[in-house]
């Protein structure tokens, strides 16, 4: 067990001390990197791949920010273990298929992970709270800037940074967040904007869940081009096309409190009577309802801290986690709904009932 | 816990789930995390990069042509990239230029970089690059007894080991920071 510090550590994501925002949940900037002169990963040989993860492992351990992080690689990593990291977005599914000679550096706070030997020999990521991209900039360029230092990378002053795919060429940046937006889907208006969307080159995928497609209403709204704009056009260009998002999620919850009240409240009061009772739930059926009580939050129908405790849940009832924590061999899928469900319970027969006359009052 | 979908492409299981409109419609797609770029479904197009391919300059040319068209650094071919959509190494961006150029078109905002020029590791490269070649020409002159031009080389070569010398003690400084 080596994950074991990154579940009991204080994170960026579920511990930091602002309140989450109600549409946002986090953002996040990635940049591919290659080493100069050297095969890309899935072309380069056991030795090859042996002396990549050595050298970029030494470069990301003379910086600063990863000062006492978790340096984890692959292939001594159990398939639970790969799983959650998977499910907290710290590596990708591709790297936690990889068998060896391929890992992750996670930073204390798990604000940042640097996956080595993924598709590009390094995938730098760093991840904040809510609505930050000024935030995950800085903190990215300057771990840029010192890797730089220690590192030749693969650099064309007509094409920029040099990936194995195409696709991430130039300035190699995916710069996304991470939006919770059920008032849209409840609204059956996300295909709408997905469209929309797509045409400004900016992509939108549901995240979370096995099979349902966007279980928990999340969503992950990304640039797609990353050659002939810079670093902040492209930030700028997605900020543009977010902020029109966010404030059309705003205006479909409020559209559904004035038109469609009572449903929608019944869906919350529903949720939170089978999160308080259940005793069989799928990550995906945990997500759902969640996502429910995070609009009942914003709705003010629980206490405002009640977010944090909805987005901790987000992550730790995932299949990963759930078999992880319960430290049990929870090896079948209904033993774990069981266990989800009896987390579940534990923490939403605490809360006070829902607190149906504030929107009353409103 | 249900059966997880399986991947649209290959038959892993599904942990990307897509709306995307293709040819006018709305489609819901699944794929593993290995599969979408393959097939260029997260892309605002909904075009793949085999399309553009199968379509772009590099089609036209002959499939034997194409195969021993290799990257001389990691023996790549333009057949494997369509295969993978991705490269061998960072040098067959140059090989492969005239199958890249079209492509990028239609992939891209703009085929030309416009974002950060990581100036100081250009700046290194290239002076280890001059140490290396006056190195060469150094040793070159010994054998050949041109003392002149021996003791030109040694003084370029010590100043410019002078200025590489500072270079990285500044960035050591500026990684305290
Ligand atoms: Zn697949
Ligand atoms: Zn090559």
């Amino acid at each position: 067990m080596q994950i074991r510090p990154i579940l009991e550590a204080e994170t960026e994501l579920t511990d930091r001390s602002h309140a989450p925002e109600s549409v946002v949940l986090s953002t996040r900037v990635r940049l591919a990197r290659n080493i100069d002169e050297t095969p890309f990963p899935s072309r380069a040989n056991k030795s090859q791949r042996r002396e990549i993860l050595a050298r970029c492992q030494d470069a990301i351990a003379g910086l600063k920010m990863m000062q006492k992080g978790s340096v984890l690689e692959m292939q001594n990593l159990s398939d639970p273990e790969k799983q959650v990291l998977v499910e907290r977005h710290l590596i990708s599914r591709e790297l936690s298929n990889d068998k060896g000679e391929s890992g992750v550096i996670v930073s204390r706070d798990q604000s940042c992970a640097i996956m080595i030997n993924e598709e590009d020999h390094l995938r730098i990521q760093v991840l904040r709270a809510g609505y930050n991209f000024k935030g995950a900039w800085k903190v990215i360029d300057r771990i840029d800037t010192g890797l730089e230092d220690k590192l030749d990378f693969a650099f064309s002053p007509e094409w920029g940074f040099l990936t194995a795919c195409p696709t991430n060429l130039g300035t190699a940046l995916r710069a996304s967040v991470m939006l919770h937006l059920p008032g849209l889907v409840m609204a059956s208006q996300m295909e709408k904007v997905v469209r929309a969307v797509n045409q400004m080159g900016i992509a939108v995928r549901g995240l979370y869940g096995e099979g349902t497609d966007a279980s928990g209403s999340i969503f992950q709204i990304s640039n797609q081009q990353t050659l002939g704009e810079s670093e902040q056009d492209i930030i700028k260009r997605l900020t543009g096309v977010l902020d029109t998002v966010i404030e059309q999620e705003q205006n479909a919850r409020q559209k559904l409190l004035e038109n469609a009240a009572p449903k929608v409240l019944d869906k919350i009061g529903r949720a939170f009577g089978a999160l308080q009772n259940g005793h069989l739930l799928s990550s995906a059926e945990a997500m759902n309802l969640l996502s429910l009580i995070r609009l009942g939050v914003d709705f003010g129908l629980l206490p405002e801290n009640e977010r944090r405790s909805v987005d901790k849940f987000f992550m730790t009832t995932q299949p990963g986690h759930i078999q992880i924590i319960s430290q049990g061999d929870l090896e079948n899928s209904d033993q774990r709904d069981v266990e989800r469900a009896r987390v579940l319970r534990e923490h939403f027969r605490g809360l006070a009932p829902l607190d149906f006359d504030t929107l009353e009052k409103t | 816990m249900a059966k997880p979908q399986d991947c649209g492409n290959c038959k892993k299981p599904a942990t990307i789930h897509l709306t995307q409109i293709i040819n006018n419609q709305i489609k819901k797609l699944d794929f593993c995390d290995d599969c979408p770029h393959q097939k260029g479904v997260t892309d605002p197009e909904g075009f793949s990069l085999a399309e553009l391919l199968a379509n772009g300059p590099g089609a036209t040319e002959d499939q034997t042509t194409d195969s021993t068209n290799s990257c001389p650094s990691c023996g790549f071919t333009t057949v494997e990239f369509k295969k993978t959509g991705q490269f061998g190494c960072p040098e067959c961006y140059e090989t492969f230029r005239d199958t890249i150029g079209p492509m990028l078109e239609g992939m891209h905002r703009g085929q030309t970089h416009a974002g950060r020029v990581p100036q100081r590791m250009l700046t290194r490269v290239n002076r280890r690059r001059e140490i290396e070649r006056l190195s060469r020409s150094l040793d070159e002159a010994v054998t050949e007894e041109r003392f002149e031009d021996a003791a030109r080389y040694r003084d370029e070569l010590k100043q410019l080991n002078e200025t590489l010398a500072g270079d990285s003690k500044e960035s050591e400084e500026n990684a305290d920071k």
